[in-house]
């Protein structure tokens, strides 16, 4: 089946909880309500006519007035894919986990979390996966200030290229 | 009680520091240090062909027998808390080889927020050894470098920089 | 007749004496600065967390001791497999084949106790 057939699919089954179709010819996807995204992941899982077994990546981007969480599923039975996004707020951000419907989810929530600071509401392990426990904030974030040092170690970087940079440290 | 830097300068003494010296050069047993894509020439250094046990290194698993580090990889701030205790749990006298680029300042990753540029500001080094990732030809130079520099040490005779007590940064 | 144990004992001497200029040399050349970081336990450059006496779950010890008696099995099979031609060759062949089945067979029943008995299992079950 065609993205586009799909998003079509779940449009005439959620509605308007199925936000908007993107059909951008590189890589349609699907953006949904944040209310819904387990709903409609596990419809697309059940679904005979989608099948999507297996949640392929799902990471995060932060655009600068929003982030959107990003998931890319597949379905080795029909080898096809579809990609859905979730809009949240800038501050605060928390939606759904999807670990129990996919485990995969599980680790690549942690590193949503570790990066960008999205909380998964109902998480069976949310810690930071691959920075160190006590980091400062969250390195993705377009507002994140590098700490000056940490535990005693200058993160000044001594380089050429910072000082075209226009951040003051 | 410990005659190190306590004898004047006789040749005695003085032939006693190069035996001391000589016998420490034959033997630099250094530790497993592997952090990244260096490692993997680091092994190379260690299997037959580049073969640096015929200079009497030979890898050891711990910190406690090793009197070498070298550092082979990029250090990652979570990484550069465990070097520091690593190196402190060396006996003296230790040390410290910094492998390629991303040891030495941070190489291609100098300006990552995860990035330590440069092994130099956790502990004192050595012998820089360049290159993305060094040859094991290289590697064998930094350490004849390595040796050239500890047949220059002084042990018994009143030197200049006090060997034995270099405390940790 | 105590000059009987004059080499004994002299050996004696010259080794304690010999251990004793070892360690004499070490104290006067090595260089010796411990401080707190250096002490601490070696954890592969983990602070430590807890203490090192923990108590390891017997069926370690258990399961590594089955290992042994079968490994010791297999020392014992390769070099008769070695020389088995010799025996071959020598008409012995079922005499030599015989013996080693047999033991073969001891040490499988044994294996087959320990099963019935779930001592192959890591958690086992006590009859109640």
């Amino acid at each position: 089946m065609e993205p586009l057939a799909i998003y079509q699919r779940l449009k005439e089954r959620f509605g308007d909880r199925v936000l908007e179709i993107s059909d951008s010819k590189l890589d349609p996807f699907c953006v949904v309500d944040p209310a819904a995204i387990v709903e409609v992941a596990t419809a697309l899982r059940d679904d005979p006519e989608t099948a999507m077994d297996c949640l392929s990546n799902q990471s995060g981007v932060d655009y600068k007035d929003r982030i959107e969480v990003v998931y890319h599923f597949f379905s080795y039975r029909l080898r096809h894919g579809a990609v859905l996004k979730v809009k949240l707020p800038r501050d605060n951000p928390s939606v759904h986990t999807l670990e129990h419907v996919w485990k995969s989810a599980n680790w690549m929530e942690r590193e949503i979390f570790d990066l960008l600071g999205v909380t998964f509401e109902g998480h069976s392990d949310l810690r930071r996966i691959l920075m160190p426990e006590d980091w400062p904030g969250y390195p993705l974030r377009k507002d994140f200030v590098e700490p000056l040092e940490y535990h005693g170690i200058s993160t000044v970087r001594e380089s050429p290229i910072i000082r075209l940079d226009t951040r003051k440290k | 009680m410990s005659l190190l830097n306590t004898l004047p300068d006789y040749v005695l003494t003085t032939k006693t520091d190069e035996l001391l010296n000589w016998m420490r050069k034959s033997s630099i047993w250094y530790m497993l240090f592997g952090l990244a894509c260096c490692a993997i020439e680091l092994m190379h250094t260690g299997g037959p062909r580049a073969d640096i046990d015929r200079f009497g290194a030979s890898p050891r698993a711990s910190a406690r027998q090793s009197d070498l580090m070298i550092v082979a990889g990029t250090l990652t701030l979570k990484m550069a808390l465990r070097t520091r205790l690593l190196y402190d749990q060396m006996p003296e006298p230790r040390y410290v080889i910094s492998m390629g680029s991303c040891a030495s300042c941070g190489g291609l990753f100098q300006l990552a927020y995860s990035v330590c540029d440069g092994v130099d500001k956790i502990v004192p080094v050595d012998v820089y050894v360049p290159g993305c990732p060094p040859r094991p030809e290289a590697l064998t130079e930094g350490l004849l470098k390595l040796q050239e520099k500890i047949m220059t040490e002084r042990w018994l005779t009143r030197s200049n920089h006090a060997n034995g007590q270099v405390t940790a940064a | 007749m105590y000059l009987h144990f004059g080499v004994p004992l002299a050996l004696t001497v010259f080794g304690v004496l010999l251990i004793a200029a070892m360690f004499g040399l070490q104290k006067l050349l090595s260089p010796n600065n411990p401080y707190q970081r250096k002490l601490t336990p070696y954890e592969c450059g983990e602070p430590p967390t807890g203490r090192a006496w923990i108590n390891f779950n017997v069926r370690f010890y258990l399961i590594a001791l089955i290992f042994v008696v079968f490994e010791v099995e297999v020392a014992f099979i390769y070099p008769i497999a070695a020389v088995y031609l010799n025996w071959v060759r020598s008409g012995q062949r079922l005499y030599a084949l015989a013996e080693i089945l047999i033991f073969l067979l001891i040490l499988f029943v044994g294996l087959i106790y320990v099963w019935v008995k779930h001592d192959l299992e890591w958690v086992k079950k006590v009859p109640e």
